[in-house]
């Protein structure tokens, strides 16, 4: 019987783990379609960043209430994992309590401490789901956001719910263990009662041991196999962030949030135009090519940081809620661009799924299809997006390269937006007024004087 | 400028007027205000007058970077040329050009904004606070530009500013990184906004009201315009006034 258990568990880790690793190769392989960028600069800055804000959380302790409860689910989820080892281990080597007889009665405190986390976890984790289900929290609501329509209201859920139901299964394993220890069971190794747990064991209180037998082994397998689903889920949910937060806070970007990246393209058209050019017989013709397309139509356009960003998107709505043109009505929700962003990477990767690793064009692209004109044109590129996001995506980066592929590419900027164009090409200043009256002003100065 | 290079003479700092301080009227008061102040304490300052162009912050903005590099190339020439090395200017937007995107075509200059500038000034005795209009009891909100904030981290710099006013310096609820943009900035100041149900500056300008504040400071061109038209839509020209930093400080010196 044992032995058939090891070989099941084997083969069951052995399948989740060969799905976890093409889900994040598929994952790696579309974010490594954008374009190229380097933000490996200053290692220790990153380091230190990427430590401050994903794993010290800091940003989230801007709001200290949530901040609190969500760090306490994150440092259940982190810590817990050292028992999920133990589990994993038993699985595999057809034991029971693998660490119990090493660590003595340090054991029977760990298994304390996680008890103490899990129920941290259980109770803010059910506060979480009363407030996201009952509670009418604004950004959370499809009737306002119509990008939290359907699976993302669904997907915030059930992440909750399945972290409850691991917590019950885990607390209640762990009563029923401390029972049948009591009973004298043979397989089950004595470790006394652990820290809460211990409350539970009414609940045991008239069972027999097969019944107790029967339950124990029922909730380490569906706890454990709930674990390996929930990895799966995971991949494919809005609750990547648990991974992705520390690298794309790593790979954030270090420069004043104020600066546009350079179009080194453009710099040199504009430097042949002035009559500007190092006759520099070095640069190549693969230098000098001019790019198929200006700014980003699709996934591909953009860098491969923007990519990690949308990959990382939690959902949260925090970078919406501080949005003037969102507040204001507009139709730009920063959360939708990444969200759309994802969903087009997301559909690319099933192309290349079924096509060998190769993106096959759909004749769909990020601009027009899932992120309107309308939406790129409301931004007043005010970083409040930027500043609110608690693992430093960057939504006003999409934003302002789609922006520059509408205007440059296609050549579709609002008239009066063409009018400015047009005043500064003239006259060097987005109005209409003469370059010789810029000087103008002092005249009321010189006749003071 | 040209005057001074003529005369092999450097400045010690170029004020860079911008197109709104040069052409708006109600901006050029604020350039006049600055000007006074410089005057005053001294300051041995250029302008580029004529030669002076857009940065190309709205081009840019709006996503046409062939405009922003062609005005940017022709300023960095012209700023190569009378080797400038500090620039000074009351509009946040040159700031964050001039400042963030220049140096990689080519232009290294150390870029203050005037709200800087001013708490300079005033720390080391060269801005004295008096002679004018006293401020005491005056409750004064500031609007924080985005492009001195949570684009340049500058939040600190226009309150100490107000703080040497003496006056009573009120908080609006979303303020520092919170702040809440003007609508004008990213090219929203040339176009209509998009449809919505209400204007970004008359959200903003609630918030202002609410302060109880007679005076809205601002620090920078597009917002003064934002604010103004919002403190006419709300009807309160007689009891809320908008001004820029210098314009009180200039104020208080009674220039």
């Amino acid at each position: 019987m044992a032995i058939i258990q090891q070989i099941l568990f084997l083969a069951i880790l052995g399948i989740v783990g060969w799905l976890v690793f093409k889900r994040a190769s598929l994952i790696r392989n579309t974010i490594l379609l954008g374009r190229d960028e380097n933000r490996t600069d200053q290692p220790a800055l990153r380091f230190a960043t990427m430590l401050r804000i994903a794993f010290g959380q800091k940003k989230m302790f801007d709001r200290p209430l949530i901040g609190l409860m969500h760090f306490v689910v994150y440092a259940g989820f982190l810590l817990i994992n050292i028992e999920v080892l133990e589990i994993v281990l038993d699985g595999i080597l057809g034991k029971h309590r693998l660490f119990a007889p090493f660590l003595g009665s340090f054991y029977t405190f760990l298994i304390g401490f996680f008890e103490f986390l899990a129920v941290g976890v259980l109770v803010t984790c059910t506060i979480f789901l009363i407030r996201r289900t009952f509670l009418k929290v604004e950004r959370f609501q499809p009737s306002r956001h119509r990008e939290m329509n359907g699976w993302p209201q669904l997907d915030g859920k059930v992440i909750l719910l399945f972290e409850i139901v691991l917590m019950i299964a885990i607390l209640t394993m762990n009563a029923a263990d401390t029972v049948l220890q009591e009973m004298g069971s043979g397989h089950y190794i004595p470790t006394g009662d652990f820290a809460f747990s211990h409350f539970l064991k009414p609940l045991f209180a008239n069972w027999n041991e097969t019944s107790l037998m029967i339950y124990e082994r029922f909730a380490w397998w569906f706890h454990i196999l709930g674990i390996f689903t929930f990895a799966v889920y995971v991949t494919y949910s809005k609750h990547l962030h648990i991974a992705l937060a520390f690298p794309n806070t790593y790979f954030s970007r270090l420069t004043p949030k104020g600066e546009m990246h350079n179009m080194p393209d453009i710099t040199r058209e504009v430097k042949i135009m002035l009559g500007l050019t190092d006759t520099d017989s070095n640069t190549s013709a693969e230098e000098n090519a001019i790019p198929e397309r200006f700014g980003a139509k699709d996934v591909p356009d953009l860098s491969w940081k923007n990519l990690m960003d949308a990959y990382s998107c939690t959902e949260c709505g925090r970078c919406t809620e501080a949005c003037p043109a969102n507040i204001t009505g507009k139709k730009l929700s920063p959360r939708k661009i990444m969200m759309d962003t994802r969903d087009r990477l997301e559909d690319i990767g099933r192309i290349m799924h079924v096509n060998d690793g190769k993106f096959v064009e759909d004749g769909k692209s990020l601009m027009g299809d899932y992120i309107s004109n309308e939406e790129i044109l409301a931004c007043t590129t005010c970083n409040a997006c930027v500043q609110e996001c608690p693992i430093l995506i960057n939504p006003l980066d999409i934003i302002l390269q789609l922006r520059r592929y509408k205007i440059m590419d296609e050549a579709q900027a609002p008239a009066a937006w063409n009018a400015m164009f047009q005043n500064l090409d003239t006259n060097q200043a987005p109005w209409k007024f003469s370059p010789g009256d810029r000087f103008n002003w002092a005249e009321k100065l010189r006749n003071e004087v | 400028m040209a005057e001074m290079a003529a005369n092999n003479e450097m400045p010690e700092v170029l004020f860079w007027v911008g197109c709104a301080g040069s052409f708006d009227d109600r901006y050029k008061k604020v350039t006049v205000a600055f000007v006074k102040i410089l005057n005053k304490a001294g300051v041995k300052f250029a302008v580029l007058g004529t030669e002076e162009s857009c940065t190309g912050d709205p081009a840019r903005r709006a996503g046409n970077e062939f405009t922003f590099q062609m005005l940017a190339m022709s300023n960095i020439q012209v700023l190569n040329m009378y080797g400038v090395k500090k620039i000074v200017t009351a509009c946040p937007h040159c700031f964050n050009t001039l400042k963030n995107e220049y140096p990689e075509l080519g232009g290294n200059y150390d870029v203050v904004h005037h709200s800087e500038y001013l708490q300079q000034l005033i720390n080391e005795g060269r801005v004295r606070i008096e002679g004018g209009e006293s401020f005491k009891g005056r409750k004064i909100t500031f609007h924080d530009s985005c492009y001195l904030g949570r684009a340049n981290g500058i939040y600190e710099a226009p309150r100490h500013v107000l703080e040497a006013l003496d006056a009573d310096l009120v908080e609006m609820k979303r303020c520092k990184t919170k702040g809440l943009c003007c609508g004008a900035g990213g090219g929203q100041m040339f176009k209509e906004p998009e449809a919505g149900k209400k204007d970004i500056n008359i959200e903003r300008i609630e918030e202002a009201i609410e302060t109880g504040a007679t005076t809205i400071a601002v620090a920078c061109p597009f917002c003064m315009v934002m604010m103004t038209d919002g403190v006419k839509n709300k009807e309160k020209e007689d009891s809320v006034k908008v001004f820029d930093l210098a314009e009180l400080i200039a104020q208080a010196e009674g220039l």
